[in-house]
């Protein structure tokens, strides 16, 4: 799983601390304060094509605002847009969230440990579980083994935990998945008048979920109470504790592990993470107190 | 009795609810139990009723619900098959508290919970298995519902 050939000093860095100007090409309002917007190099600032594995993270910069840590939630696809989604909760994700097409944004990255997909093996099953926003860090993960699914004898498992059922995440993305048959499960914390899905905690959906847990994989992200929830299920349920990897989120700042703002117990998260193992590594970091 | 998915002992021992229950306890309730049915919509169970049935769901999804006055019902939990619907039974008023919906066409494995109540009272080990698992319902269900007091999604910059 350790991006080595993605990790700090890749050719594919121009400088892993000059943020590299991108415009932005497309943006969908996703949720009333959830925006994902296509950004492609502007012209003559692209350098080396941009690689990057699902599950990294960019920092995004609103000039003149200020810099944040994004995820990004499209699949590595050659030369296409890039996507960000992303959620407003500040000063910059404000500006971010309202940035019109056609603006200008600073890039930098990509960044950290990703879900390492192409390990999993081919017959293994895999289960993954987003909760909120925590969904759009694993969309291209999702993507790329949807697409995976005729070569793969191992199934995918697709479940989601939201607030409510106007606050759906990527809904068409759900359904899309559900279409191709992939098994998507959805439970909200509040139901509504026409919702006739789940609702409670996204625990719920695991045990009608019919994963072989002999060998899979799982993949969480999400409020972390959440993960821990569904890390512990999951091992009740049979899954071995190493196999399933969460995405963890700090104050990133630098992207490079030299600031230590992003510090978790012994791990720098934008070096070392975002994503880690549950077992023997976020097992026990999610139990500390002094964090 | 025989329903869809196979007789009242068969879908007892099936039922994930049982897991692990000694065949004596099994039996004990077969005793009082009976498979039945609901259509889509249809109510298993409604507030202020006495709680006189425990519905071992074997297919369908069911809502727990409350009505609201001009917002009509509003849906707490949802209850997957393997699981239980109706715990009211369990202690004094022995009244339901929620409206229980099928929300899509339901089979489940009624019990008459004065029966039960009765035979639980007379055979010591089988309430200690059947009591520890219902315990486990309702912890579950209110970790759950403190989980969901987080609103753990909600937007914390707003």
């Amino acid at each position: 799983m350790p991006a080595t050939d993605l990790a700090v000093g890749s050719p594919t860095l121009r400088s892993p601390l000059t943020p590299v100007p991108y415009r932005i090409v497309k943006r969908r309002v996703e949720l009333d304060d959830v925006v994902t917007m296509s950004v492609v190099p502007v012209a003559g600032e692209a350098g080396e094509p941009f690689h990057f594995a699902h599950g990294q993270f960019n920092m995004l910069t609103s000039f003149g605002v200020g810099e944040v840590a994004i995820s990004i939630s499209s699949a590595p696809a050659g030369e296409g847009p890039i996507e960000h989604t992303v959620r407003d909760v500040g000063a910059v994700t404000r500006a971010l969230c309202a940035a019109p097409v056609g603006s200008v944004i600073g890039v930098r990255g990509p960044f950290g440990h990703h879900w390492g997909i192409d390990s999993i093996d081919d017959a293994a099953d895999v289960v993954v579980v987003g909760g909120g926003i925590g969904l759009a860090p694993l969309r291209g993960a999702i993507r790329d083994l949807a697409g995976r699914r005729h070569r793969r004898s191992g199934r995918l498992f697709v479940l989601a935990g939201m607030r409510t059922p106007a606050q759906i995440l990527f809904p068409d993305d759900l359904e899309a998945w559900r279409t191709a048959g992939i098994h998507v499960g959805v439970a909200v914390d509040v139901g509504a008048p026409g919702w006739d899905g789940s609702v409670g905690v996204v625990t719920v959906l695991l045990p009608q979920a019919p994963f072989e847990p002999a060998g899979a994989v799982a993949l969480l992200c999400g409020p972390e109470i959440m993960m821990r929830f569904v890390a512990r299920q999951l091992v009740d349920q049979g899954v071995e504790p190493s196999r399933i990897r969460v995405s963890l989120e700090r104050n990133m700042q630098c992207g490079v592990g030299l600031c230590g703002h992003c510090q978790l117990g012994p791990l720098l998260l934008c070096r070392d993470g975002p994503v880690v193992p549950y077992g023997g590594v976020a097992d026990q970091l999610f139990m500390e107190r002094n964090r | 009795m025989t329903g869809g998915g196979g007789t009242t002992p068969e879908l007892l021992r099936d039922h994930g609810f049982l897991a692990g229950v000694s065949r004596g306890t099994r039996a004990l309730l077969s005793e009082g139990a009976r498979i039945v049915g609901f259509d889509q919509g249809a109510l298993l169970l409604r507030e202020g009723e006495d709680a006189g049935t425990v519905f071992l769901i074997t297919g369908g999804r069911v809502a727990i619900e409350i009505h609201a006055p001009s917002r009509g019902p509003i849906v707490i939990d949802t209850v997957e098959p393997g699981h239980v619907v109706g715990l009211s039974w369990m202690a004094a008023p022995f009244r339901w508290q929620f409206d229980a919906r099928a929300l899509e066409p339901v089979e489940a494995v009624a019990i008459d919970t004065q029966r039960l109540r009765d035979d639980l009272a007379a055979h010591p080990e089988a309430a200690a298995e059947l009591y520890q698992r219902f315990s486990a319902v309702l912890l579950a269900r209110l970790q759950a519902t403190r989980i969901r007091l987080l609103d753990l999604y909600a937007n914390a910059g707003h």
